[in-house]
């Protein structure tokens, strides 16, 4: 996280914080129901939170900047499947893969498989046991299958509209 | 433990405490909006079809971990609004970035970055509408 990220997230912090400190000197009883909910949902989503880790840990140690720009190179059906399977597994924040994709577009991946990628970072493997427990299968499957087919739509209509 | 496992590990590890603080704070926002009267959504949400331009424009300002958009679009169900706008909210706060522009356009092109940002934020509207229809069918 930068300095001025960091900084921003304190900020996000205090002012939550004075919130509360509002909340306990005009109803205690809010107050109380508020700490209460923090923890019930800290409580619950604790254990989720052990298996993203092991699922990030396992996608760092297997998948490579290198990898993911190795198979992007030409606009066919294979660079379209490594633009998804590259930005669904792709992690860290969004910022940091721009120098490393504006490299890869100065070596002529097209600005359409860039999107495609960007759009699959969405769709994030080792957050699903959270969104399990908010949501059902069914739902996320249809949704997960939605986005990557929309993915590649906007991929090819950002080359048409950029080649214009 | 090999060098490679133990740079996974750092490297995941950074990850998430970084996004820590930050969720924390969702938690709590989340928590103290929880004491709003579900009436008071209405104001936002309407319960009709306006709700997924709504959710669209509210996850495009959005920003942060993915993980706080489910905890919030879970919250946020749970509150009674409908699952239409609570997926636009979802898609439009994973894939449009408008505090990330700047950056995407100074590295991308400005051309590219506001290109991909409108039609990412026109295809939150059309993803959640055929998930929603997709999942009543079924």
């Amino acid at each position: 996280m930068s300095l001025k990220e960091s900084k921003k997230t304190m900020y996000f912090l205090l002012v939550i914080g004075v919130a509360y400190i509002i909340l306990f000197i005009i109803n205690k009883e809010y107050f109380s129901k508020a700490i209460i909910t923090t923890f019930t949902i800290i409580k619950n989503i604790l254990p989720i939170f052990i298996i993203i880790f092991i699922l990030t840990i396992l996608i760092n140690y297997c998948i490579t900047k290198k990898t993911i720009t190795k198979h992007l190179k030409k606009d066919s059906l294979k660079s379209w499947t490594f633009a998804v399977i590259g930005g669904v597994i792709s992690s860290g924040p969004i910022y940091m893969w721009y120098p490393l994709l504006s490299e890869a577009k100065e070596k002529g991946i097209s600005s359409g498989l860039i999107a495609c990628f960007l759009y699959n970072r969405a769709i994030k493997i080792p957050l699903l046991p959270l969104m399990i427990f908010y949501f059902e299968i069914k739902y996320i499957l249809i949704l997960l299958i939605t986005m990557i087919i929309m993915s590649v739509f906007q991929g090819i209509l950002i080359n048409k509209l950029i080649k214009k | 433990m090999n060098k490679r496992i133990r740079e996974a590990v750092k490297k995941s590890w950074e990850g998430i405490s970084n996004s820590l603080p930050l969720m924390l704070g969702t938690i709590m926002l989340v928590s103290l909006a929880s004491l709003i009267p579900k009436s008071s959504y209405t104001f936002i949400f309407r319960g009709n079809f306006t709700d997924v331009i709504i959710g669209s424009l509210i996850g495009s300002v959005s920003a942060g971990n993915p993980i706080n958009s489910y905890i919030l679009g879970g919250e946020l169900l749970n509150q009674g609004i409908s699952l239409i706008a609570v997926t636009s909210f979802l898609v439009s706060w994973v894939t449009v970035g408008l505090i990330q522009i700047p950056a995407e356009s100074m590295i991308l092109g400005k051309r590219f970055a506001l290109l991909r940002n409108t039609l990412s934020l026109i295809f939150s509207i059309i993803v959640s509408v055929i998930t929603v229809f997709i999942y009543n069918l079924i």
